[in-house]
């Protein structure tokens, strides 16, 4: 009652203006485009490349092949060793490393003004002249295979995998990210920089910087970090959403719980309805505040800690999807309560009030993202990799707001399918068939 | 110093007038006229802002017997107001998509949120409420002290090397205060009640012991409205108790701990000495330890007992070094080792304690300086660009006693400081105002 009084209050105040978010499009004397958001206040910037392609591009029996290669970026390059990259960059005061993941690996710097185009270059020596030497080709494959068979005895993971493979067979999402344990101990040097052709190429970067440089300086460093990188080479997956048959598989797992994943078909994020969508997933299993799942299956019967959904909407293909874990003995119950929470979603279960609550916290949790030059770069490297518009991030709250309780119910009627639902349940299941 | 209480002397409005005339970027700092002292950082980058509380009153205030008090009110400031329902608080910071934390440290208590810059009145009307209005029922302190009691088994003592920390520092401090551990020890935290609790928070909380820190998109002018009409309309108290901690006695004699622990996966060497702290407008002896602790503990790569005792000899698996100059009464050094399996503990002390007299008698290498110096020039450039740790250090500093200038001036002064004062600083390091410790495996 009174959380709601203090919520009311919040949103009924007179607010002062905000600050807007100020976007520039770049284009570089060379014609490469990049977004910036200018701000000279503190001397430095932070420049995040991403390279769409990322795990999607490995072969499909080397998975984990772009993630080795990335791995292996910061281990020395051109004629410097791991050590001497190391102390070169602390010289400097600067820091450049990668990261990859299903549809992308990135590059994210950070520099000074004063010395930023040396670090620029060592970024784009890592970038082009990696060394992956044979040394540390050993090494890291090394604690790469150590963490990929400590994570195979992890039921999240192997749900997590068995779910994918059932709904994306034959499509490059089937595959683990990382690779498994055998697929990493296959892959050879050249292997290794097949993937660094296919990850890097100058078409397909999307290129965000926030803090102290000019649109020019932007524009030249682009150029320099694409300039010696090859078009397109790689062919990449088609789109496809999750299609699996519904039902329930059981992996045996020994221990006292179940994991269990669970999901259909998603929503692809550049579909019309993926706004309401994103709101109808916050409402019913989103992370940020207490979620009608967390409430139904936590709160009222306690058969687990937490429940969550998300919209695994990606480049190349999307899913509905959530995971727990409970008691064995509690597994059938639970299977069937997210069964009828399904029903409860598709058959307009969603209120106002829910709504409204989801908007209050979408809007207040949208703004703590862009904090500091490093996110804000990354915000806008992904906003670009995923298409949207230059001037989204200040419109974006006012989009929430505009949802209404139609909007939510003709997409819940759409997205919801408890029919369709698969389940993956990995441990010693009691009460399921 | 400073004084923290002057009370303003001029009107608000003329106060809003002149704000136009600092830069956006500097922080600005106004006084209620209860007392309260409000900092206010402009960073319109993003619409964010974070809010803080800091109070004066730490775990170093905590009376003799009463040890963990200032902690267990900081927990028991998320329970019911007259007007917040037990909880609500950080219920309604997440409703609205924010985050909420509190901390205690020696010196200081502080609250903070950080939120939309739209949601900022609603973080100043719950804070202020609570600032008076905390009603402490019997059925909400005491299940809250038996989180505390479980929170000192789960987070120190089923960790030997937290365990060892607390006697460390209970062995470093003869008769001060810093001494004891901030969340008490456990007989004691056994005794408080909702009364030691509630005498406490009415001596100690009040505006006129408070200082607001805001940061973030917003203007201060602005802030300074909302502030008069939540926090400036409470009343200050009077006789807030001066913060005049029993003292050390001249430490004459080095300690000497072992503690032995089935749980110790890696034995370890530590020291810990007195070292002066930073003082207001007298900062440069402390900014010599800061870069004295960051030439020979700074990098795990290069730096100096690292560079020694790691790779050359090889007699290490570890090495570090830190200091703390952060407080109101003294600040701390400390070195330590992590031997290699089969060197002993005597053997890696004495290989530590031979690279530091190394390091006196051959002086600071010029280019490791250099880097040094440029690392932690950048440090405090990149700092700038997290508002809410920018906050938290300039709220840290000025409830130690530290000015904004003091601040301001602390990375100049550690630019400024020569070969000659870090091995002073070195030298400095007095062994009578020690305590080494041993933390080893127990003997089966």
């Amino acid at each position: 009652m009174r959380l709601l009084l203090s919520l009311a209050l919040a949103l009924g105040l007179a607010t002062p203006a905000l600050a807007t978010i100020d976007i520039q499009p770049v284009t570089s004397p060379q014609g490469r485009s990049a977004w910036l958001v200018e701000e000279h206040s503190i001397p430095f910037v932070s420049i995040e490349v991403i390279f769409a392609g990322g795990a999607s591009v490995d072969p499909a029996d080397r998975a984990g092949a772009v993630a080795l290669m990335t791995a292996l970026l910061n281990e020395g390059a051109g004629d410097l060793d791991s050590q001497g990259y190391a102390a070169a960059l602390e010289s400097l005061a600067g820091s450049v490393s990668f990261d990859s993941g299903r549809d992308q690996v990135s590059m994210t710097i950070r520099a000074l003004t004063e010395n930023r185009d040396q670090v620029v270059d060592l970024a784009i020596l890592a970038l082009t002249e990696a060394r992956f030497d044979d040394q540390s080709i050993d090494r890291v494959r090394a604690q790469m295979v150590a963490s990929l068979e400590r994570s195979a005895r992890d039921p999240n993971t192997i749900a997590q995998q068995v779910y994918a493979e059932l709904g994306y067979d034959g499509h490059a999402y089937a595959r683990a990210s990382d690779g498994t344990p055998d697929s990493v101990a296959l892959i050879t040097r050249d292997e290794i920089l097949d993937a660094h052709r296919a990850a890097f190429s100058s078409d397909l970067a999307y290129i965000g910087a926030a803090g102290d440089i000019t649109a020019e300086d932007l524009g030249l460093i682009v150029d320099r970090i694409l300039g010696d990188l090859p078009a397109a080479n790689a062919p990449l997956p088609m789109y496809r959403s999750y299609a699996a048959e519904p039902g329930v598989t059981i992996v045996d797992h020994p221990g006292p719980q179940s994991v269990i994943q669970f999901g259909h078909a998603g929503i692809p994020w550049n579909d019309d309805d993926f706004m309401p969508a994103y709101i109808l997933n916050e409402i019913f299993g989103g992370g940020g505040f207490n979620s009608r799942l967390m409430t139904e299956i936590r709160e009222e019967r306690g058969l687990t800690y937490g429940i969550y959904t998300s919209l695994a909407s990606f480049r190349f293909g999307d899913s509905f999807v959530g995971r727990f874990s409970t008691a064995n003995e509690t597994a059938g119950e639970a299977l069937a309560l997210v069964r009828e929470q399904f029903e409860w979603l598709a058959n307009g279960g969603i209120t106002q009030e829910d709504l409204s609550r989801a908007q209050t916290y979408l809007t207040g949790a949208y703004p703590l993202r862009f904090d500091g030059n490093e996110s804000i770069a990354s915000i806008l490297a992904s906003m670009q990799f995923q298409s949207f518009p230059l001037d989204y991030v200040n419109v974006r709250n006012d989009l929430v707001r505009a949802v209404t309780l139609d909007d939510i119910q003709r997409v819940a009627a759409r997205l919801a399918a408890p029919e369709a639902l698969r389940f993956v349940v990995v441990g010693q299941p009691q009460g399921i068939e | 110093m400073f004084n923290p209480l002057r009370p303003l002397a001029v009107s608000l409005c003329v106060l809003a007038a002149t704000l136009t005339s600092a830069s956006a970027d500097d922080p600005q700092r106004f006084s209620l006229d209860n007392g309260m002292e409000v900092v206010v950082i402009e960073d319109h980058r993003a619409p964010v802002v974070v809010h803080m509380v800091w109070y004066r009153v730490g775990a170093a205030d905590d009376p003799a017997g009463h040890s963990g008090i200032a902690h267990y009110l900081e927990h028991l400031m998320f329970k019911a107001t007259d007007t917040l329902a037990e909880g609500e608080f950080s219920d309604t910071v997440e409703a609205n998509g924010g985050s909420d934390n509190a901390f205690t440290s020696w010196d200081y208590t502080a609250y903070f949120q950080r939120v939309a810059s739209d949601r900022l009145d609603l973080m100043m009307q719950m804070e202020a409420d609570r600032m008076v209005n905390l009603r402490l029922d019997r059925s909400d302190w005491l299940p809250e002290r038996d989180v505390i009691l479980r929170e000192r088994g789960q987070t120190l003592e089923s960790s030997p090397d937290r365990v060892f920390g607390e006697q460390m520092r209970a062995a470093l401090f003869q008769n001060h205060p810093y001494g004891r551990p901030i969340i008490g020890w456990r007989h004691e935290i056994a005794a408080l009640t909702g009364d030691i609790a509630t005498e406490f928070y009415r001596v100690h909380y009040a505006p006129n012991n408070a200082i607001l820190v805001v940061a973030g998109d917003v203007n201060a002018d602005e802030v300074l409205a909302l502030a008069q009409q939540y926090y400036g309309v409470i009343p200050p108290v009077a006789g807030i108790p001066a913060r005049a901690r029993p003292t050390e006695p001249p430490q004459m004699a080095e300690r000497r701990l072992i503690m032995r622990d089935a749980r110790v996966g890696q034995p370890y060497v530590n020291r810990l000495y007195l070292a002066p702290n930073r003082r207001p407008g007298d900062q440069r002896e402390a900014a010599a330890f800061q870069l004295l602790a960051a030439l020979l503990g700074g990098s795990s790569q290069t730096s100096v007992l690292e560079r020694r005792l790691t790779y050359d000899e090889g007699v290490s698996l570890g090495a570090w070094a830190g200091y703390n100059g952060d407080a109101i009464d003294h600040g701390s050094f400390s070195l330590g080792i992590v031997p290699v399996p089969g060197v002993s503990m005597q053997n890696a002390e004495d290989a530590l304690d031979r690279v530091l007299a190394e390091f006196i008698e051959t002086g600071v290498d010029a280019d490791q300086l250099d880097r040094v110096r440029m690392q932690l020039r950048a440090e405090a450039i990149y700092q700038e660009d997290d508002t809410q740790s920018r906050a938290r250090s300039i709220g840290a500093d000025l409830t130690v006693g530290l000015t904004l200038q003091d601040s301001e001036d602390w990375i100049d002064l550690l630019q400024s400081i020569t070969a000659e004062e870090v091995i002073d600083a070195a030298r400095a390091l007095d062994r009578r105002q020690s305590v080494t410790g041993w933390l080893m495996k127990e003997e089966a």
